[in-house]
């Protein structure tokens, strides 16, 4: 396979730079497999200062009337920490591995758009470093997460904190809507033969699913943050009640789009989490047509609950008993899917790598935080707990315990077919119980001090409220937990230099990408498999067992080849793959410059030379997505399907 | 088609036509306008929102007058902007019918026409703007009627959603320009009619949201 990577790269003149590390050929990547791979490692960046952030929050929170940090630091670490974790993070990281594998899974060379691809990830970076920029340039956000008007008005917020948080994460929900928008075409479009929709692997399925939740449940979240922006630059009120706007209505659109947002971040790793499960169980999924629709299910029932955030309002019984009692429904598919994995489970010859340790933590942390959840449905429990450290628990069970351990299965699992070595196993159980310890140490005493009425977001407290052992057992269980972090990283490190090689197929696992050698080649399939079952690896691995079960195999054995001699190899150099291209890059980079001028457009800051700045910024910036736009058009020439037909 | 059931063999999908039997190009921009559909929702029913409030006060007061848009906004000019945009969708469907049957140059007669119709209707749009404004419409939380300052978020709605749509209208004309430039350059491409088709679908998509706020503002 080395050869044909080396033909294969002589094929494309742009990728014969000499330098030690080739950057041409990652930053001008249209390779979904690259730009997988640089959504997965800013990610893990962006975990790492979102977890430096709430650490310092829990220095801060260790002891009573500590004076660590300033209150106004606090504000900005909260922001951060939560914006940090949601956008740049959890979100990219399922993007991310998403991106690496999902056409791999299906069978596909690449995505549908692969420039495109490429301009999600450059624009998704340029918002994320904008917002990070906020810390240097006078103040981060401070108004929370979810921004609550009036809080964020300018009179209230006056640092450019808010208006960097609205447009970098404007910048970032760009990106996510063309990631969304890409992904529905890739699984609906790009399938391989045979791979009919409902053959497709559950993590494709959950893709899917999220991805038409993102491009439903963003534009709302856009229209709320340029009303908000519009209320800071130019007053205009919307949220603004002293001048005859309505805060609550930014509530609406907020979770509107807010509460699709937290499917967002668990869907694609229940998806992971359904496919690991088979694999270490060896058997089937359970129930894999429940597993599914019970995901598009939570899809569509996550658009009518926004409002279970807001009983604190005051709506009326009518609206409160609605949104509870629609609540407490998406218990159901939830509770379909939970107890399909553990069927899955069942009764199988069960092997606990770590990637099946961290599915099943997965699911056990995340019944802890599905049950506080349905506690919290209830508007009457809801409003005595709403803003506690009860609320806070509860999140860290749903997105530290459910996504997060998650993310962990998955990179332990996918991790050898990235990077062509295998995660030491052994490191890999000592962190996974560390930070399973730790997890519950740092999580499991908020729903104590949560319900003995400690609020949230507060910077300090009083000693002798009965909250200071508690919450300095909690800073305890955090550094645990980073040191757990640490591991894993030394892990990555130590594993990418002398881990064990990984073979094509190290888990013996059923789907498309692990026919391919670990990392797969540029174009991925030489041959485009042919698929007949929902498992066309385990079918051509175990003929006497594929069509064993009354899930729709047919008999015919999928055409899944892995194994190719040097001339099969050799006629690799005639598949055309997607040119390089830097007029994403230079896209992405002329709307962040935009972004970062219209922040100071309408600032009072040094007064004239700074709008003079500002315009410029945006002007240098319209240049740049002209010029981009310009090369995009005649770089998509290169590789057009419709011009390209003449091998 | 031959050409493409080689493409077709070689890289074991149809580059045209997916397994769901559709353009790509054409299935993401239709998931886009889905998207965009929120988009708009979500602007319009801030309007509607504080608009019916607006309307509960001043009726309360008496001068529910203030707030009638055929006498307020001037029902006149944009009547006659709305017609423009309807006719600039009819000259598309005439682009994109020249591009099928390759007659290049009505193609591009109807295209530009396309082109400056919609660019006659931001033109206009930029004029009712700075006429309202002088008027005493501004994108501020009160607006002046008859010497009259009401307190209402009327004009910021208002403003912010027709300059949305305006944006929108600007980006496709942008895109309309760009398509008519790639093919005057690469005449009798094989990937033109698709490119026509695509910023078509978007102009119509544009133009209905146009009908829509037409009617929600002012005409109801």
């Amino acid at each position: 396979m080395a050869i044909a990577e080396q033909k294969l790269t002589s094929v494309s003149p742009a990728t014969a730079s000499s330098g030690s590390f080739p950057w041409r050929t990652w930053l001008a990547t249209v390779d979904h497999k690259k730009i997988g791979i640089i959504y997965i490692v800013s990610a893990f960046v962006f975990f790492l200062l979102g977890g430096i952030e709430a650490m310092l929050m829990r220095v801060q929170l260790g002891t009573p009337n500590n004076t660590f940090l300033s209150a106004d630091v606090y504000n900005q670490l909260f922001t951060m920490h939560a914006t940090t974790m949601i956008f740049l993070m959890v979100m990219p990281m399922n993007v991310g591995i998403g991106n690496y594998v999902v056409p791999l899974m299906i069978g596909a060379r690449d995505m549908a758009f692969p420039r495109l691809n490429a301009l999600s990830i450059w624009l998704f970076l340029g918002g994320g470093l904008l917002l990070y920029l906020s810390f240097l340039t006078g103040g981060a956000p401070n108004g929370g997460w979810f921004a609550y008007a009036p809080l964020t008005q300018v009179q209230y917020s006056p640092t450019a904190g808010m208006d960097y948080w609205i447009l970098g994460l404007g910048l970032t929900g760009i990106a996510s809507i063309a990631g969304a928008l890409n992904f529905i075409v890739t699984v609906l479009n790009m399938r391989a033969p045979g791979m009919s929709i409902n053959r497709m692997p559950l993590f494709v399925w959950m893709n899917l699913v999220v991805s038409f939740i993102i491009i439903f449940a963003f534009p709302t979240f856009t229209v709320g943050s340029i009303q908000l922006l519009f209320d800071r630059q130019f007053g205009a009120a919307f949220f603004n009640p002293a001048q005859g706007g309505d805060a609550v209505l930014w509530q609406h659109l907020f979770w509107f789009f807010g509460h699709p947002e937290v499917y967002i971040l668990i869907l694609p790793v229940m998806g992971m989490i359904s496919e690991i499960l088979p694999v270490f169980s060896r058997k089937p999924i359970f129930g894999y047509s429940f597993v599914a629709f019970s995901g598009v299910g939570i899809g569509f029932l996550g658009f009518i609950v926004w409002a279970h955030h807001m009983f604190g309002v005051g709506m009326g019984p009518m609206a409160n008993a609605f949104f509870a009692a629609a609540s407490m429904v998406i218990a159901i598919p939830t509770g379909v899917k939970i107890f399909n994995w553990i069927a899955t489970m069942w009764a199988g010859d069960v092997r606990l790598t770590t990637a099946m340790l961290y599915a099943i933590g997965f699911i056990s942390m995340f019944i802890i935080g599905g049950i506080s959840g349905i506690t919290l449905a209830s508007p009457p429990i809801d409003l005595q707990q709403t803003d506690t450290y009860y609320v806070v628990a509860h999140l860290h069970y749903v997105l530290f315990g459910g996504s997060i351990l998650g993310l962990f299965a998955g990179a332990f699992y996918w991790f050898p077919k990235m990077t062509g070595r295998l995660l030491n196993e052994r490191i890999g159980k000592i962190q996974f119980w560390l930070m399973m310890i730790s997890f519950n140490i740092t999580f499991f005493p908020m729903h104590i001090v949560g319900t003995e009425g400690m609020p949230r977001r507060i910077y300090t407290y009083e000693a002798g409220m009965g909250w200071d052992m508690w919450n300095l057992i909690e800073t305890i269980g955090t550094f645990l937990l980073a040191f757990s972090v640490l591991i894993f990283i030394y892990n990555v490190l130590s594993s990418l230099r002398n881990g064990e090689v990984a073979s094509n197929d190290p888990w013996d696992a059923a789907t498309l990408e692990w026919t391919m050698p670990s990392p797969p080649p540029s174009y991925n399939f030489l041959h485009i498999p042919v698929v007949n079952s929902r498992r066309p690896l385990w079918d051509a691995k175990y003929p006497h067992a594929a069509g064993d079960d009354h899930h729709g195999p047919s008999s015919a054995p999928s055409q899944v080849r892995y194994e190719y001699t040097d001339e099969e190899t050799e006629g690799a150099k005639d598949i055309h793959m997607p040119s390089l291209t830097f007029s994403p890059m230079i896209f992405s980079g002329g709307l962040t410059v935009a972004s970062l001028g219209f922040i100071y457009i309408n600032k009072d800051i040094l007064g004239l030379p700074t709008r003079v700045a500002a315009l410029g910024f945006i002007l240098i910036g319209i240049v740049m997505v002209s010029i981009a736009i310009r090369g995009w058009i005649l770089d998509s020439r290169k590789d057009s399907p419709y011009l390209s037909q003449h091998h | 088609m031959s050409a493409t059931s080689h493409a077709h063999d070689e890289a074991g999908q149809a580059p045209l036509v997916g397994s769901l039997g559709v353009d790509s190009r054409k299935l993401g921009l239709w998931a886009f306008i889905g998207s965009e559909t929120l988009f708009f929702t979500a602007l319009i029913t801030t309007h509607l929102i504080f608009y019916a409030r607006t309307k509960a006060d001043l009726a309360a007061k008496g001068m529910l007058e203030h707030m009638d848009p055929k006498l307020y906004l001037g029902i006149d000019l944009t009547t006659i902007l709305a017609a423009i945009l309807l006719a600039s969708s009819l000259t598309m469907v005439l682009a994109l019918a020249a591009t099928k049957s390759k007659e290049w140059p009505k193609f591009r007669f109807w295209l530009l026409a396309t082109i400056v119709l919609g660019s006659a209707f931001v033109l206009g749009q930029v004029y009712e703007f700075t006429h309202l404004y002088h008027e005493g419409l501004k994108l501020a939380p009160q607006y002046v009627y008859e010497g009259e300052t009401v307190k209402s978020l009327f004009g910021v709605t208002f403003f912010v959603m027709t300059g949305f749509h305006g944006l929108h209208v600007t980006l496709g004309v942008v895109w309309l320009i760009a398509v008519y430039f790639k093919v005057r350059r690469f005449a009798a491409s094989p990937e033109n009619p698709m490119d026509v088709e695509l910023v078509g679908l978007y102009w119509h998509f544009v133009d209905l949201v146009w009908v829509a706020i037409f009617t929600l503002v002012y005409l109801i």
